[in-house]
């Protein structure tokens, strides 16, 4: 049996779901999402676009297979909390290294077990994403008026800028993985607004030194590594505060370098061809999102965790409202006809609004690596023509 | 791609017969099919032998032929309907194996029939071992290590390469028939002799022992545009070595990292693509050494398999359903995903929950047969249990078993904890248990880990259950909080009985007391990201429930459970008819069920399905959750077999309504005594009889009653712990070998009958109002009295009864009615000897031959039964037009002869010294399934009752006979008539000496008996069997120890696949056929019957 330790679940609204303290105990505040991928809590938590954010688990069963220092995403846990219904008391697996509870408590990240996890879903699903906290150790013993308080006084995702919060502070380089006697591609510039460790490696696979960079650089920073490309990574928070990367993706489009961007990138590209962004009544969180690639017609299971999306046209071919010349619709969500892609047909840039680097999930979308490294052969074959 | 508009008419194949590792799954996908491809407006045809199917009722195609799965059937078939394709990937390996062999012998191209669902060729790759094997390697993926044999000298050379232990795999056979473990060379030559006989390309795989990897399977469905979903993945908790039909299985897997997870996805998906199945499902099966990750691609099936009905079930994805539209063109992003009808089939259901499936085995119907779990599948049917964790998931699929000593249990001292480890070294049915005695003997998880592989993870569960039963024996109070943690991980009221020492009543009284009551969650795809419009429930010590509230008038149906010998798909059958006919009579129908593998528990059988075990406690509290709005009319507990039957006292105690015969009414018909006065008042006889409760008073019945007698406990089905004893010391040895099964006792004696020689039984199944009675069908069994009528032939209409036998058996079916106050359907048997009418049992409630009764005469018994129930009359029901005006008492002249076969599994069956079983018929059931055979008079019918079972009989060829003496008089004509139409006689020395006095040439042949070794020149009959030089065999038993003689012959011949006769009775019906064994197939639809059937009665009217 786990921990008898109590801990409380509080939700805006007033709802109270009482378990048992799981992980650090304390209190923590943030929004309450859930996800529905029954496999990769290890890439989930540290998956930095959650950051702000109290991550429900659907799946029961959570830490079966420990920790291991290959998975992880990034450099830390990054969840503001964590609600499962039954945590593991054993590790099994042959890569673990550690149990999941040492990383939750390491990180401090408060948890609670044992609650009704579908219940809880159910209730977001129908009110929508909402401010929450978890109260466990000393905070749980609080005054429930106290804690709905707390919870009420906490953040609102929209109109968040949390890109500061997760991003590196000084670039990093990773070098592009080429066969022997190949050269890389040139260097990449990706701004990390909440990068994860899969979606470098995949970049770097396909040839790229890989730049990540604070979030807070400048034009002149990106351009100062005279990158071939430029990429915008996944992270946390409302696309319509980050006006500066919007800014700063503007300035990349015009200098007429290629762009791909993923997740929050997606969301930034939008609006920085003129489009809006808004918010999903309880985003998509999950492995299984069926996405359908329009150039195909064929249907990708893709891994999704976004709050907001791309408030643009799904059918046809529209003029960007910045002036950046024609962009249509690449790619539509199935199960609610969601943006998941956008393609310029004058300027060579692109994004999905899901996750290629897939950790987790299927690596049905991979596929997208690949077309951004022949978009960047391409526009240099281009440029060597037009030189 | 849209829908193919240039497929209009579709021949599905079904599966044919129950047979262990091919059942009921198949009828589930089979209907399926058929439902969607007629909501499609295509016209279906379908062919199965197996008359128990609700595929095979003729509402679910437009022509349905009950004929055998042979390709000169099929091909008649083909030639009559003119078919533009044919979908032969939802029956099974039969119907691949069929639709190959149309392939083949080019009867497809002849008739330009297209071949839907899968192409010969993605077919061929997926089955065949080398082909498959080369295009995982090409994948890049991994294989065993193995070698192709296709003689016993190549196997012992490969096994030289392989090292000891190997797996030995036969290519192209079912449910890994022949397949198993190879420890030394003797074992290996005996099983790859085997082997090579039981493929049908004699081939044999010879593969590197992965014993005691972790084992996983993914279900994929691909489509014309490439778009390819993983359905569900299933983990098998008994590591590699136990068949996957054998394990206890999981679902989602429970024990992979994403990566590991993806990397099975990557490599199923690329194999699917290159097998190149494209329009439907497939199944692939993994093993991953854990200790470090390295991925073997076991096998796939290209086809619906029985993982992908546990899939659906499991998930709420319809693989068949959608496999179907798929064969039609359909892309999966055009197909409507039906749970949430907003969302598309194109995407991946995840769990919310864990589903347990664990397999119900029938090893107390073979007792000499060794229970070892190997790669060859030996369960009979299997639970699954649906719980928000895998602790309550896992007790609730045991306790769904309905066997005792099942579940968990803390009674007692746990025994050693060294023997308890050496047990669990070997898989055996119910070694979970053992494992969790294991722990409770002071076990620890590493100890146990080394003496069974199953994964720590699944370990620590069981460790976690021992633990709360531990909290719930102690001297804690039992209040509300103790009660959540123990249902929360799947105790149930009796399990928390036994540990504080109250009744089960006791603890439900306290448990309601203190309103601890479960929730009901749904089953929605997608973890309740999108609302679920599709009630499929299962029970949980949750929050919230999210049954909807309906103000309809509720009909609670209880199914069958778990299927096993016995009590198999035609109880489904009844349940499913049940469902359908309320449901169109405005009542809301609400399934309570816990087997995967049926129709039952479709979600799109009934209007709410409860996947739950089929327990006091379960249905229970079903019904609370269900009365708590609309008005619930009542339970139906007759149809469902001893299962539903079983639960109908309980229920009624606890206040809930039961429909039709009432509980007490069918006590009447189980108890002896209260039985035999209805008989002495209705004028009618029973053999002679008593009860005993224990061996001394048995003994003292038997002497008074006089030997032989039939033994049977109450309260049983499928003829559990049934025998002809012939003596006391028998008698005596019977009370020892049945004593620790517990099925004798005060509360439920032991019936003891006269057994009555050379009677012919015969079943009534029929309804009864009230006041009318309806008689369904009247059956006349092949074998004499004695045999289990669920393992004997009959035939429908009776072939050789008179009109007069008929008319005391309708009345005699009429007073047992009315005495014991049936209200819906009732079985009787009676025997006939000497002119004397025998009433042997009557079962007031749904019987095996149900179904059988409805397809041969068109008459819907569990329909107007179940409505019956509900307070309608025959007569309501005949004027409706749901009953024909005529009974099936009254069967004209030229109506067809419909014949019901039984198919038996013992070749699956193994003793400890690897020699298939006995297979004498006795008077415990031991068949899985059954076929029928319907023509124009009785020895078409039984040819082709023949050829659905046991593909047929010689032509010509050589007999071998041995006989019982009481049969040697009855033996020589049969013969004679053998001899004239051309075969050899080879006979044992009595034998052939009366048939040598009767003019019928006879070479003698030695039994095996007559001298273990080998003579130069002289073969035994075993070997001329083994050498395949005998078509035929003939060879009654008599008393224990000629049962004995003979066991090497019929062994011999079953392992041969040689039809084999056990009584006259069979052998006479059989000889009947040969005359026409050379007539080319006339096949019929039922419906085309039914038309005739039609036009009879106009006839009759005008006339």
């Amino acid at each position: 049996m786990t921990s008898a330790d109590p801990a409380v679940l509080v939700l805006e609204d007033g709802t109270r779901y009482t378990g048992r303290a799981y992980g650090a105990r304390g209190r923590t505040l943030g929004e309450a999402v859930f996800t529905t991928g029954m496999t990769g809590y290890q890439e989930t938590l540290t998956d930095p676009s959650y950051a702000g954010q109290i991550v429900v688990q659907t799946a029961p069963h959570i830490g079966n297979t420990g920790v291991n220092d290959e998975d992880l995403e990034s450099r830390r846990i990054w969840v503001a909390g964590y609600v499962v219904r039954d945590p593991s008391r054993v590790v099994s697996n042959f890569r673990a290294t550690r149990s999941l509870d040492d990383d939750l408590v390491k990180d401090g990240i408060v948890g609670i077990s044992g609650i009704d996890t579908r219940a809880l879903t159910r209730r977001i699903r129908e009110v929508g994403a909402l401010r929450a906290g978890v109260f466990s150790g000393e905070d749980a013993k609080l005054d429930p008026e106290e804690q709905l308080a707390a919870v009420r006084a906490g953040r609102d995702m929209r109109g968040l800028n949390l890109s500061g919060e997760v991003s590196v502070s000084e670039t990093q380089v990773t070098p592009a993985v080429v066969a022997e006697g190949e050269t890389s591609l040139g260097a990449l510039a990706v701004l990390d607004l909440g990068v994860k460790q899969a979606t470098v490696n995949r970049l770097s696979e396909r040839g790229f030194d890989v730049h990540v960079m604070p979030q807070s650089s400048t034009l002149a920073e990106v351009l100062a590594i005279d990158p071939v490309a430029v990429f915008y990574s996944n992270g946390p928070g409302d696309p319509a505060a980050s006006q500066t990367h919007v800014e700063l993706l503007q300035g990349v489009l015009s200098e007429g370098l290629p762009f791909f961007g993923i997740c929050f990138g997606n969301q930034l590209l939008g609006r920085a061809l003129g489009f809006g962004t808004y918010k999903l009544p309880f985003g998509h969180r999950g492995i299984n999102q069926p996405v359908l690639d329009k150039a195909t017609g064929r249907v990708e299971i893709t891994s999704q965790n976004h709050g907001f999306a791309v408030d643009a046209p799904v059918e046809g071919v529209h003029d960007s409202p910045a002036g950046f010349g024609r962009v249509e619709v690449s790619h539509v969500g199935l199960n609610d006809q969601v943006v998941e892609g956008l393609r310029a047909l004058d300027i060579p840039a692109f994004s999905v609004q899901y996750h290629p680097e897939a950790a987790a999930g299927p690596h049905d979308s991979d596929y997208l690596f690949d077309r951004f490294r022949e978009l960047v052969l391409a526009h240099q074959a281009s440029q060597g023509a037009q030189q | 791609m849209p829908k193919r508009d240039d497929i209009n008419s579709v021949l599905v194949i079904g599966s044919g017969p129950i047979v262990i590792g091919q059942a009921a799954e198949f009828d589930y996908s089979g209907t399926q099919a058929c439902r969607v491809l007629r909501a499609e407006g295509v016209r279906v045809i379908l062919v199965n032998p197996n008359p128990a199917t609700i595929m095979t009722d003729p509402d679910f195609a437009d022509a349905t032929y009950i004929e055998p799965i042979t390709t000169e059937s099929l091909e008649a078939i083909i030639v009559k309907e003119k078919p533009d394709a044919v979908l032969p990937t939802l029956g099974g390996q039969t119907a691949l194996n069929a639709a190959i062999a149309l392939d083949a012998e080019g009867i497809l191209a002849k008739h330009g029939v297209e071949l839907i669902g899968a192409k010969v060729d993605a077919i061929q790759r997926g089955e065949d071992r080398q082909l498959f094997k080369e295009l995982v390697l090409e994948s890049g993926a991994d294989v065993a290590r193995s070698h192709i044999v296709h003689t016993v000298d190549e196997a012992v050379a490969g096994a030289a390469d392989l090292g000891y232990p190997l797996v030995v795999r036969p290519s192209f056979t079912m449910g890994g028939l022949g397949s198993g473990f190879a420890y030394d060379e003797p074992e290996l030559i005996r099983m790859v002799t085997d082997g090579l006989h039981q493929s049908p390309t004699t081939e044999v795989l010879l593969e590197e022992s992965i014993l005691g990897w972790k084992e996983y399977e993914l279900e994929l469905m691909r489509d014309t545009h490439d778009n390819t979903v993983v359905v569900c993945s299933i983990e098998n908790v008994d590591p590699v070595g136990v068949h996957t039909g054998d394990s206890i299985t999981v679902a989602p897997a429970l024990t992979l990292t994403d990566r590991e997870y993806q990397k099975l996805r990557d490599i199923g998906i690329d194999i699917i693509r290159r097998v190149g199945v494209d329009t439907g499902g497939c199944n692939i099966q993994f093993a991953i050494d854990p200790t470090n990750g390295r991925i073997i691609v076991i096998e796939m099936n290209p086809r619906v398999s029985r993982s992908s009905a546990l899939a659906s079930k499991a998930t709420g994805f319809p693989i068949a359903k959608i496999a179907a539209k798929l064969a039609l063109g359909y892309r999966l992003d055009e197909i409507p995903n039906d749970i949430t009808q907003v969302t598309p089939a194109s995407f991946e259901p995840t769990l919310d929950y864990i589903v347990v499936k664990v397999p119900r085995f029938a090893f107390e119907k073979f007792p000499s047969a060794d229970a070892t779990l190997t790669t060859t599948m030996k369960s009979v049917g299997e639970a699954m249990a649906i719980g928000r964790n895998y602790s309550t998931a896992l007790q609730k699929a045991l306790r769904s078993l309905e066997k005792r000593g099942s579940s968990f249990h803390w009674q007692g001292e746990p025994g050693s904890k060294s023997a308890l480890l050496e047990k669990a070294k070997t898989p055996t049915d119910g070694r979970i248990v053992t494992v969790q005695q294991a722990f409770r003997a002071g076990a620890t998880i590493e100890e146990v880990f080394d003496a069974t592989a199953i994964d720590p993870w699944f370990l620590d569960q069981i460790v976690l259950i021992n633990e709360v039963a531990d909290r719930i024996a102690g001297l804690g109070k039992l209040d509300a909080d103790l009660f959540v943690l123990a249902k929360d991980h799947g105790f149930s009221d009796a399990q928390i009985a036994e540990l504080r020492g109250l009744t089960e009543q006791e603890v439900r009284n306290l448990r309601w007391q203190l309103g601890v009551r479960p929730v009901y969650k749904t089953v929605d795809t997608c973890a309740g990201e999108f609302p679920a419009l599709t009630p499929y429930h299962y029970s949980s010590y949750d929050l919230e429930t999210e049954i909807a509230p309906s103000d309809r008038r509720k009909v609670v149906i209880l199914g069958s459970g778990p299927n096993r010998i016995g009590q198999g798909v035609e109880f489904d059958y009844s349940c499913v008819h049940a469902s359908f006919a309320l449901s169109d009579a405005g009542f809301e129908t609400i399934m309570i069920n816990c087997n995967p593998e049926t129709v039952s528990t479709d979600y799109d059988t009934s209007d709410r399905l409860y996947f739950e075990p089929l327990t006091l406690e379960d249905v229970l509290e079903v019904i609370h959750a269900e009365s708590k709005s609309g008005e619930l009319v009542g339970v139906v507990v007759q149809l469902g077999g001893q299962t539903a039957l079983g639960l109908a006292k309980g229920l009624e105690a606890a206040g809930v309504p039961i429909l039709g015969t009432t509980p007490a009414a069918i006590d009447l018909a189980e108890e002896r005594g209260e039985f035999s006065r209805i008989l002495d008042e209705a004028g009618l006889l029973a053999p002679r009889n008593g009860t005993a409760t224990d061996a001394p008073s048995a003994v003292r019945v038997a002497e008074e009653i006089g030997y032989p007698v039939l033994v049977r406990p109450s309260f049983v089905l499928g003829g559990r712990g049934m025998e002809i004893v012939y003596s006391t010391p028998d008698l005596e040895d019977y009370f020892d070998r049945v004593r620790d099964q517990a099925i004798i006792g005060p509360g439920s004696p032991l019936l003891v009958d006269r057994f009555l020689d050379d009677a012919i039984e015969i079943d009534v199944d029929a309804l009864f109002d009230g006041e009318s009675l309806y008689i369904g069908g009247i059956m006349e069994h092949l074998e004499e009295a004695g045999v289990h009528s669920g393992d004997s032939a009959c035939t429908l209409p009776p072939v050789t009864l008179g009109r007069d036998v008929q008319q005391r058996v309708i009345e005699a079916t009429r007073k047992i009615a009315e005495g014991i106050g049936v209200r819906g359907l009732l079985n009787v048997q009676f025997a006939i000897g000497a002119g004397v009418l025998y009433v042997l049992e009557a079962n007031p409630r749904a019987s095996r031959t149900v179904p059988f009764v409805s397809k041969a005469l068109g008459i819907p018994l569990a329909k107007a039964a179940s409505l019956i129930m509900v307070g309608r009359t025959i007569g309501q029901l005949v004027d409706s037009g749901l009953l024909p005006a005529h009974d099936g008492s009254q069967v004209p002249l030229d109506a067809p002869v419909a014949v019901k076969e039984a198919v038996l599994p013992f070749k699956r069956f193994r003793t400890i010294e690897g020699h298939v079983v006995d297979s004498v018929l006795g008077p415990e059931m031991r068949s899985t399934g059954e076929v029928m055979g319907i023509d124009r008079d009785f020895p078409r019918a039984f040819a082709k009752s023949q050829d659905a079972s046991y593909g047929g009989l010689p032509e010509q060829g050589t007999v071998f006979v041995s006989v019982a003496d009481r049969d040697k008089r009855a033996v020589v004509l049969p013969i004679l008539r053998l001899h004239q139409l051309g075969f050899q006689i080879l006979a044992t020395d009595g034998t052939a000496e009366v048939l040598a006095r009767n003019g019928i040439p006879a070479t003698s042949v030695r039994k095996w008996f007559q001298g273990q070794e080998i003579v130069e020149g002289e073969p035994s009959v075993v070997e001329l069997i083994n050498a395949g030089k005998v078509d035929l065999i003939i060879n009654t038993p008599s008393g224990r120890s000629a049962r004995a003689d003979g066991y090497e012959i019929r062994t011999a011949s079953v392992a041969n696949d040689k039809p084999l006769f056990t009584s006259i009775a069979q052998l006479a019906a059989a000889v009947a056929t040969f005359d026409e064994a050379h007539l080319p197939i006339e096949v019929r639809s039922l419906q085309d019957y039914a038309l005739d059937r039609a036009r009879g009665a106009e006839v009759a009217a005008g006339a």
